[in-house]
Parts: C-alpha cells; structure tokens; sequence
C-alpha cells in the first residue's frame, strides 16, 4: 500500500472573534492517496470550506495533524496549491490568457514556458481562441474553464476546488462535471472538491467525505466503487442510488 | 455591421438633440420678440465674440489654467493619499472620517478664506477648484484599493504572494475604474470651483468677465461667456473619458 498525499487526523478548528468561539470542524480524519479526486460533502456552515483553507495554508488548524506531501510525492506549500472557487473572479482588466498566468506571475515561473503551458492548458479545459478575448467576452461556464486552467497553469500537485460550480446552471453544471473528470484523468491531479450537491459529490469523487453541520464535524468517509470513465448513465445505478441515499440519511434528510 | 450603425445613429441623434436647441433658443426669441437684454438669439450671443474689449481668448486661458491647473492638482492629491491609506490602515482610519467631515464643507463658504490666505488671482480661483475636486478622486479611489474579493486575497495567500504583487496585479488595476468614476464627478465640480472663485473676487477669466458685462447688462456676453465655460468642462471630461476608454475595459467601467 502506497502513503497517502494527504493525512488528516483529529484536525479541529475554532474561529474566536471577541469572546464568542465558533467550531468550525472537529475531528477531521481522513487520508487521500496521490491522484484520487476527494468529494466534500455537506450543508452550509459544516467547514468544508474551512477544511479547504487549512488545507491550502491559509488558516492555521488548532489541534490534530496535518501532513500533506510523502516520500514519493514531495509537497512544496509555496507552489503546489490550486484554487478554484465558486466565482471565476478572473481579472476583467486582463486577457484570457493573462488571467491564466497570473499563478505564473506571481511564482515568477519562467514567461515563456509559463505561456506555452498557459495555451496548452486553454486547449485542455475547450478554450481555444479565445486566449486575447476579455473575461465578460465568455459565459460563465467557459469563464470557470479558464479559472480551472489559472489553478493548473504552476502545476501544483494539490487542486483544491470549492464549489466551483454551483453558480452555474444545471444543464451547464453536468457538462463541467463530465470535463473536469476528463481535466482530472489528463493531468492526473490530486483534487478536493467541496461541493453540497450530493449526486455530484457521488458522480465526481473517488472518495467522499461527508460532513455535517451544527456541530460541525466529519461524519462519514466512503469509496465511490463506480467505473471510470464515469458517464451520466452511471447516476441510475443502483450503486450510485445506494451512495446517495447513504450520504441522505447521514445529512438527516430521510 | 450593425453596431457601428446603431453608433453612428446614435451620435447623429445627439448632434441633431443640440441644433434643435439652437432652432428652439433662436424661434423662441424671434417669435416671441423677447428683448435682447433679458434674452438675446443665438446669432446675437455669438456676435458677442466680436467685442475685441472683452479679451475672449485671454480670459478663456485663465478659467482653462485655474479648471485644468486645480484639477490636476486634485487629481494627483487625491491618488496620492489614497494610496498612502492602503499602505497604512492607521492612516486611514485616522484621516478617512475626518476627510468625510472636511468633505461637508461647502466648499463655496471657503472662498473668501481662500481670498485671505492667497489675494486674488488664478492660484486661488485653482485652489477653489482643487478643494472642490480633491475629495470625489480621493473617497473612490480609496475604495477602489479596498475592494479586493477576498477570494482572490486567498489566491495570493496561497502562492505566497507578497504585499507587493497583490498591489500592483490586483488592487491597483482594479481601482483604475473607481479613479475614473472619480476623475468624472471631480471634472464637473472643477468647472464650478474655478467659477465661483472668480465671482468671489478675481481681476481675470470668464467668471470675471461675466460680472463685468453684468453691469452694462450685456446679456449677449454673458451668455457667450456661459457656453465658453462649458466647452472648456466639455473638453476636461471629454479628455477624462477619452483617457478611460484608453485605459479601462468596457466591463470594468464603473459608472
């Protein structure tokens, strides 16, 4: 059995502002080998998104171990994280292809190699020609495409997503589910995923770690054994049914 | 192509929105035989350029020199401490609520200070309009900086960003259209800061000049003295728009 990429234990988090303190996740454990693509799951207010911050370095965690990196797979925090949110928050004042390499910029990654993988990378996530075009020139769909290519274009080894589609419609949210499997199979990233839609967490993930709200903790963490390349026929499995329902009950909704 | 079309009907429309003013102004005078001391034709106001006494050109310099010299001055004060204030939060929060205060002050009221302090001149009617245009550039501009999505803060963070790169490829560009929104308040104010101090004492300019010919009620003057102020705020914030459209994409634009 290969290290994980990523190990979590007994993580806790509590957000203090004057004299009130706010949980925001207790008790996080979970492992995620190199490669595997982790669906969050969960309400609003469960500390998916915390997880994620912690996760990238932005918030410090309060007890519990965070490791991510092994002996095979080496972590640089500085440069091997990815982000992409729920807004594209491209840069209206620059091109497509400048939003993509800012990462580029601010690492200070060779120019030429940066915009030779910034254009491969557009090619990737269906951009083609419209590198010189203006963020408001694209839809909102195809403006996620080019923020999914911003979080590649250093090559992290870590791609943290959050939400990343839930300001789309459905119809276009599907799509973005199909090409992100496809993004993740070609680059062969590690992703987490925090998501609260729950077949999308069971359609996307390898694994999902489910959470839940009030009081925040991690309440389930199971593998999705489901072929890949997942294709929208696998959502009436009965196995995709199965998981579903699972993460339902664990959420209090049946 | 028909968004060049749907433009070019479009400035057809406003050109012909300004002639049909002038047809109305002249009608209105004509048929209804207003005298020409309460209301004189367009044809009237324009002879009025004729009047070599008046010095047109040269008073038309010096309210160009206080409107642009007052401006630029404002504009360059105003950028300024609005970046002194992302640089310093102790800054800010000491100067914004008293800027917010000073920014109540009529600004008229402080003219004749102005005389005091500065005599009569083309530097004081500037400073009027300075203290006029400085605060629209300052407050937009400091609120352009402060509004970074704290996502994209997170963005930085996580490449470890520094201070200095979050600045210069996220805040800065992305206040320019504030600077603008501001730049394009402060142009109409300039005009009239620049006025009002030469109606409140000053020996040069239109403003000048229209009291001047106030008193011999030339009304034609007055008038023509009217539309020279306003193509000179024309041509400020025909420059300031210019300069956006140049500087700032469509989508960004704050209006």
């Amino acid at each position: 059995m290969s290290e994980p990429f990523i190990h979590l234990a007994g993580v806790s988090k509590t957000y203090r502002t004057g004299r009130k303190q706010h949980l925001a996740i207790s008790d996080a454990s979970f492992d995620v080998m190199p490669g595997e693509l982790v669906a969050l799951v969960g309400p609003s207010g469960c500390g998916k998104s915390t997880l994620l911050k912690i996760l990238a370095g932005l918030h410090p965690h309060d007890d519990g171990t965070v490791r991510i990196g092994s002996a095979t797979h080496a972590f640089d925090p500085t440069r091997d994280i990815g982000m992409v949110f729920q807004a594209p928050l491209l840069l209206k004042w620059r091109r497509i292809l400048d939003n993509i390499l800012l990462p580029a910029e601010i690492l200070g990654l060779p120019v030429a190699e940066a915009r030779e993988r910034a254009r491969g990378l557009m090619a990737m996530v269906g951009l083609q020609g419209y590198e010189q075009k203006y963020p408001y020139e694209l839809s909102g769909g195809m403006q996620q495409r080019a923020a999914i290519a911003r979080a590649l274009v250093h090559d992290p080894k870590l791609v943290l997503m959050d939400e990343p589609f839930g300001a789309l419609d459905a119809l276009t949210r599907e799509k973005m589910n199909l090409e992100l499997l496809r993004i993740w199979k070609e680059s062969g990233k590690t992703i987490m995923f925090v998501t609260h839609g729950i077949s999308e967490a069971v359609f996307l993930g390898t694994r999902v770690v489910v959470m839940t709200a009030g009081p925040a903790r991690m309440a389930d963490n199971f593998e999705i054994d489901l072929p890949h390349p997942r294709t929208l026929d696998m959502k009436t499995h009965e196995r995709f049914g199965v998981y579903t329902r699972r993460i339902y009950k664990l959420l209090g909704m049946e | 192509m028909d968004g060049s079309e749907s433009k070019l009907k479009q400035y057809t429309l406003g050109v012909l929105a300004h002639l049909l003013l002038l047809l109305v102004w002249y009608l209105f005078v004509r048929l209804g035989d207003v005298p020409k001391f309460v209301m004189p034709s367009p044809v009237d106001t324009f002879r009025a350029l004729g009047v070599a006494d008046y010095g047109w050109w040269a008073n038309t310099l010096v309210t160009g020199t206080e409107i642009f010299g007052g401006y630029a001055l404002a504009l360059s004060v105003g950028v300024l401490l609005a970046l002194l204030f992302t640089w310093s939060k102790t800054l800010e929060s000491l100067m914004l609520p008293l800027l917010v205060t000073l920014n109540m002050i009529p600004k008229v009221a402080l003219g004749p200070l102005i005389i005091v302090w500065f005599k009569y001149g083309v530097f004081p009617n500037a400073m009027m309009a300075f203290s006029i245009a400085v605060f629209p550039i300052l407050l937009t501009t400091a609120r352009g900086l402060r509004e970074v999505e704290p996502e994209l803060l997170d963005l930085v963070r996580s490449l470890r960003g520094s201070r200095w790169q979050l600045f210069t490829k996220i805040q800065l560009p992305g206040a320019l259209p504030y600077v603008f929104a501001g730049m394009k308040v402060a142009a109409i104010l300039a005009v009239a800061g620049a006025i009002v101090g030469e109606f409140l004492g000053s020996d040069r300019g239109l403003g000048y000049l229209m009291l001047q010919v106030q008193v011999t009620l030339d009304t034609p003057a007055m008038f023509m003295a009217v539309i020279l102020i306003t193509l000179l705020g024309m041509l400020l914030y025909g420059l300031v728009l210019g300069l956006e459209r140049l500087l700032v994409v469509k989508d960004a634009r704050v209006s």
